[in-house]
C-alpha cells in the first residue's frame, strides 16, 4: 500500500506560499485611472468589421479566430454558418460587437465580460452561462438553464426558453419575450428576471434574493418565493429595459407581477431549524 | 455600529420583524434590489457605457454602496473583496446617488493598472 509523504508538498513549495487572503491591501487613488476598459484588453475599433465563415471550422478554431481579430483591432465580427456548434463565442473579456448569423449549440457565449452579442437563430442549453457583463440577444428560442449562474449584463431571448432559467443567478438581467419552463430562478441570489409570457412550476424556488417579473400566468411558486409590490421605479425600469430590446409584454409593464424572496431560508447558523419551521 | 452606518440602514427593504424574530441581522445593509435611477448617472459612467456600446448601466445595475466595517465601501467581484470609499468623498443622503459614486469608483479601480487582476492575469493566463 502506498503511503503519503508530506515531503512532496514541501518540495512543491506549497508551505512557503504566503496566503494573505482577505488581509491583502491595495492602495489606489481615484485620480490614478481614467481608463474605460480593462488594462490588458485589446483596443478595438467597432467601425472595423470582419466576417468568419465557420462552415469547416471546429469550435476551438472559431474562438481563436475571434480572438485574433480582436487582437488586430477589429471591433465588429460576424460569424457565418456556426452550424449549432457547442462552446462558441466563449471567454471574451473585451469590448466587441459579435454577430452569429444562425443557431448555436450548448454553452454558447459563456464566461463573457463585455461584448455585445447578437444571435440570429436559436441557442442550446446554458447559453451565456457565468456571463459577467455585456449584452446577448437571441432572436429565437433558447434551451434549458438559460443564463445559468449569470453575474451581470443583459441576456435577452425574444422567444421562449426551457426549464431552470437563471438557475443560481447572481446578478444581471434575464429577459424572456415568451414563456419560461419549470424551476426558473431556482436558487436565485441576486439580479432581475423579466418573463413577458407565462412561467412554469416552482418559479423562484429557494431564491435568496433578486426579483422576478412575470407578465403572464405563473403555474406555481416555489418554496420561499412570494409576491412583491410593484412600485413606480419598477415600472420605469421595466419599460425602459424592454424598450431597449423592442420587446412587448402583453398587458404593459404596469400589469406585470413581481416576485421576491420571502427570506425565510436565509440562515445557516444554529437557528436554522427554527427558521425552517417558520418557512415550511 | 458606527453612526455613519446607522444613518443608512433605516430603509424599508430590510425586514426588521424577521431580524427581531431571529435576534440577529441577516443580509445586506443596503437595498440590494434597488433598481438604478439613471437621472443620477455621473459623466464618467455615461462615458463608460457609451464606450462599451450599452444604453444603460448593464452589469453596474448590481453594484451598490455597502460597508466594510464602519467604512463605506463597494464590493469588487473580480477580487472578492471590498474597495473602501475615501473619507474625502462626501456621501449624499440617498442610496441612488451613493450607488452611482460606488459604480464610478469601482470602474476606476477595475480598469487601473494597479488592480490585482493585472498581476493574476500575468501569472496565470494560458494564452
Amino acid at each position: 500500500m502506498a503511503t503519503l509523504k508530506d515531503t512532496k508538498s514541501h518540495d512543491m513549495g506549497l508551505h512557503e506560499e504566503s496566503l494573505k487572503g482577505r488581509t491583502q491591501q491595495r492602495f489606489f487613488s481615484v485620480d490614478e485611472s481614467s481608463n474605460l476598459t480593462y488594462f490588458n484588453s485589446f483596443e478595438v475599433d467597432t467601425d472595423k468589421t470582419a466576417t468568419i465563415d465557420a462552415l469547416e471550422m471546429t469550435p476551438r478554431e472559431i474562438n481563436i479566430a475571434i480572438r485574433e481579430l480582436m487582437e488586430s483591432g477589429v471591433g465588429s465580427i460576424t460569424v457565418e454558418n456556426p452550424m449549432s456548434r457547442h462552446g462558441v463565442g466563449v471567454g471574451i473579456l473585451n469590448r466587441l460587437n459579435l454577430t452569429f448569423t444562425d443557431s448555436l449549440g450548448y454553452f454558447g457565449c459563456g464566461l463573457i465580460d463585455g461584448p455585445n452579442v447578437h444571435i440570429k437563430g436559436r441557442v442550446g442549453w446554458s447559453c451565456a452561462e457565468n456571463m459577467m457583463a455585456g449584452t446577448v440577444l437571441i432572436e429565437m428560442n433558447a434551451g434549458s438553464t438559460f443564463g445559468a449562474a449569470i453575474r451581470g449584463g443583459d441576456l435577452v431571448c425574444r422567444g421562449s426558453v426551457g426549464a431552470r432559467t437563471g438557475i443560481d443567478q447572481k446578478g444581471g438581467t434575464i429577459i424572456v419575450g415568451g414563456n419560461t419552463g419549470a424551476f426558473s430562478g431556482f436558487m436565485m441570489q441576486r439580479g432581475r428576471m423579466i418573463v413577458c409570457g407565462d412561467a412554469g412550476r416552482n418559479l423562484g424556488d429557494s431564491m435568496y434574493d433578486g426579483v422576478i417579473y412575470v407578465g403572464g400566468e405563473v403555474e406555481e411558486l416555489g418554496i420561499d418565493c412570494v409576491p412583491g409590490e410593484m412600485n413606480e421605479l419598477d415600472v420605469r425600469y421595466l419599460s425602459s429595459k424592454l424598450d431597449l430590446y423592442g420587446i412587448k409584454t402583453p398587458n404593459g409593464a404596469e400589469k406585470m407581477h413581481k416576485y421576491v424572496s420571502g427570506k425565510m431560508l436565509w440562515n445557516y447558523d444554529k437557528l436554522e431549524p427554527h427558521e425552517k419551521k417558520v418557512a415550511l | 455600529m458606527s453612526n455613519t452606518e446607522e444613518k443608512f440602514i433605516e430603509i424599508d427593504s430590510l425586514d426588521k420583524s424577521h431580524e427581531e424574530m431571529t435576534g440577529q441581522h441577516i443580509g445586506y445593509r443596503y437595498d440590494v434590489n434597488l433598481v438604478p435611477d439613471l437621472d443620477f448617472i455621473t459623466p464618467f459612467l455615461q462615458e463608460y457605457i457609451e464606450k462599451m456600446g450599452w444604453k444603460d448601466l448593464n452589469w453596474l445595475e448590481d453594484v451598490h454602496m455597502g460597508y466594510e466595517g464602519d467604512q463605506a465601501a463597494v464590493f469588487d467581484r473580480n477580487v472578492n473583496g471590498w474597495v473602501t470609499i475615501p473619507d474625502t468623498i462626501e456621501l449624499p443622503n440617498n442610496q441612488q446617488e451613493r450607488d452611482m459614486i460606488a459604480r464610478e469608483l469601482l470602474i476606476k479601480f477595475q480598469m487601473s493598472e494597479n488592480h490585482p487582476m493585472v498581476d493574476l492575469n500575468a501569472a496565470y493566463r494560458k494564452f
